[in-house]
Order: C-alpha cells, then sequence, then structure tokens
C-alpha cells in the first residue's frame, strides 16, 4: 500500500515536470525549425539527445557507488531548491505578481532572435539555429532526468518513472509533430503548480531520511507533506491575490 | 566556451533563481542538520524544524515579494 502510494506520486510528478519541460523544449525546436528548417532543428535536438543520453550512461552508475544517505540528502536539498523555485514562482504567477509563462510569446521571442541573428552572420546562422535546439533539448532533458533520478531515489522505482517521463516526452514530441505549433494552451503555471508541489514534498523527505529522520508513516508522510504544501500554497495565492485587488482598485 | 558557460549558467539556475529563497532553504537544512547530529533523542525535532521551515520560508519569501 505506501509502496503504491508512493510510486503514484512519483510517477505524476515525473510524468507532469517532463511534460511541462518537453513542451518548453519543442518551443524553441519549433521556432529554429520555422527559421532555419527542419534540419538544423532536427539534428540540434538528435545532438543534444545524444549527449544526454552519454551523460547519463556515464554519470548513472556512479550514483550506486554514493551512501544511500548521503544521496537522499544531496537529492532532498537539490529537490527542495529545485521545487520550491518552481511553486514560488507559480504562486507569484497564479495571483498576478508575475506574468504567466506564454509558450507563443516565448516562440515570437525565440523567433525574433534567431532572425536577428541571421542578418549578422548569416553564414553560420546554421550552425547557430542547431546550437539553440540542441541546448534547450539538453538542459530540458538534463531537467528531466534530475527530476526522475530524484524522485524514485533509493526506492527502486527508476523504470516505471522514467517510462512516466519518457511517455510525457513523446506525447509532446507527437503533439508538436501534428500541430506544428508551439503548445500554448497547455495550461502551463497549473502544472508547474502541481509539480512544485510534489517536488518540494518529495525534497522535504528525502532530506529527512537523509539527515535520519523517522517520518511518521513512513513513505505516507509524502501524501502528508503534498497536503501541507499545497494548502499553504493555495493560502498565499488567495492572500497575494486578494492583496493585488486591493492595490488596483 | 561561451555556450558551455552559458550551459553551466542555466543548470546553476535551475536550483538558485530567487538567492533569498536558495539561502533560506539551505539555513532550514543546516538547522536541522545540527539539531540532529547533537540531539539524537529528538530526531523528530529536526523533522519539525525541516517541515515548518521549509513552509515558512515559502510564505516569508512570495509574501514579500514585489509585484512587477
Amino acid at each position: 500500500m505506501l509502496g503504491h502510494l508512493h510510486f503514484g506520486s512519483a510517477i505524476t510528478a515525473a510524468f507532469l515536470a517532463s511534460l511541462v519541460e518537453a513542451v518548453e523544449a519543442l518551443t524553441i525546436v519549433l521556432a529554429v525549425a520555422t527559421v532555419r528548417g527542419w534540419r538544423p532543428a532536427g539534428l540540434g535536438a538528435l545532438s543534444g539527445l545524444v549527449v544526454l543520453a552519454l551523460i547519463v550512461v556515464a554519470f548513472g552508475p556512479l550514483l550506486s557507488l554514493v551512501p544511500l544517505h548521503v544521496l537522499q540528502l544531496a537529492i532532498g536539498v537539490l529537490l527542495l531548491l529545485f521545487g520550491m523555485r518552481w511553486l514560488r514562482k507559480a504562486i507569484l504567477r497564479a495571483a498576478g505578481y508575475i506574468p504567466l509563462h506564454d509558450e507563443a510569446a516565448a516562440f515570437a521571442s525565440e523567433t525574433a532572435e534567431l532572425q536577428d541573428q541571421a542578418k549578422r552572420h548569416e553564414a553560420r546562422l546554421d550552425w547557430l539555429a542547431g546550437l539553440a535546439s540542441f541546448k534547450a533539448v539538453l538542459l530540458e532533458g538534463l531537467e528531466v532526468v534530475f527530476i526522475v533520478i530524484a524522485v524514485s531515489a533509493g526506492r527502486g522505482s527508476l523504470v516505471p518513472v522514467s517510462a512516466a517521463a519518457f511517455a510525457a516526452c513523446v506525447l509532446v514530441a507527437l503533439a508538436g509533430l501534428i500541430v506544428h505549433r508551439p503548445l500554448a494552451r497547455v495550461p502551463e503555471n497549473t502544472l508547474k503548480f502541481a509539480v512544485g508541489v510534489l517536488l518540494s514534498a518529495f525534497g522535504l523527505f528525502w532530506t529527512g531520511e537523509g539527515l535520519g529522520v523517522n517520518w511518521p508513516g513512513e513513505d505516507l508522510a509524502i501524501l502528508g507533506f503534498i497536503a501541507l504544501f499545497l494548502v499553504t500554497a493555495l493560502a498565499a495565492v488567495a492572500v497575494l491575490g486578494r492583496r493585488a485587488g486591493v492595490a488596483a482598485s | 566556451m561561451k555556450t558551455f558557460a552559458a550551459i553551466v549558467r542555466e543548470l546553476i539556475g535551475l536550483f538558485v533563481d530567487d538567492g533569498a529563497l536558495a539561502l533560506a532553504i539551505v539555513a532550514v537544512v543546516v538547522a536541522a542538520g545540527l539539531v540532529a547530529a547533537f540531539a539524537h533523542v529528538a530526531a523528530w525535532a529536526s523533522g519539525g524544524i525541516l517541515l515548518l521551515g521549509c513552509l515558512g520560508v515559502l510564505l516569508a519569501n512570495v509574501m514579500t515579494a514585489k509585484r512587477r
């Protein structure tokens, strides 16, 4: 029962986070394809995937050499930094304190930047465009790899969690191939809000485990942490939203 | 080299966006770690510091944010 709960939360976190990362990478690859065609976009994306695979193959086995408590503590702290950063931004966006992330705007900005580069360095543009595609896939891919490793750390759930992340990436890639434009209708802030809550809860759990804390209910504590982060974040949105409304009126 | 530096900068940015939030999280973890190291009998206290500290840090950070 506890194992299933842990697996369920880990798989949900990996799937939703990978969905967000893949949408962001797709926006840049599509911008490159629009400006310079599919060749540099595809080659850049493929190179990014190859480098990502090499990093995983080279460094993945080293993780098993790290003592479990050290791994849990390191991953826990990184997850707290990563998850709470996402959650903070999602709260401020939901409350109207900072603008929502707009894939259509990101696409337009990336396209304009590439076109500007085209005017300045015509000869090297295919290379620059491919590099933009490469960087996007590599960086967003590294985030996916980190999240997969982090939420499955030390619990033997690496295969199902990786499969969930892979499914999300394939889903986004297929959607991108079909619609040929940025997936601007994906509710990115809602996803980031949910993922921020999940990753912060996992980060808290692993950090505590790494420090030797025996959480009441063991894995079940993660559900409690998810509830606490969710309630806190929603309360913050409500208070900030009200404050923003008062200031505007 | 410039591309590599940009990738490293972006990788650091994945974890540290708002410096105050990152510092506060690390401070909470250090405080919980000190309690865990020096007060073995009170491992629950370390968990409590971690839990309340993280929720408190998040609330304090967003409540003091300026509107853009």
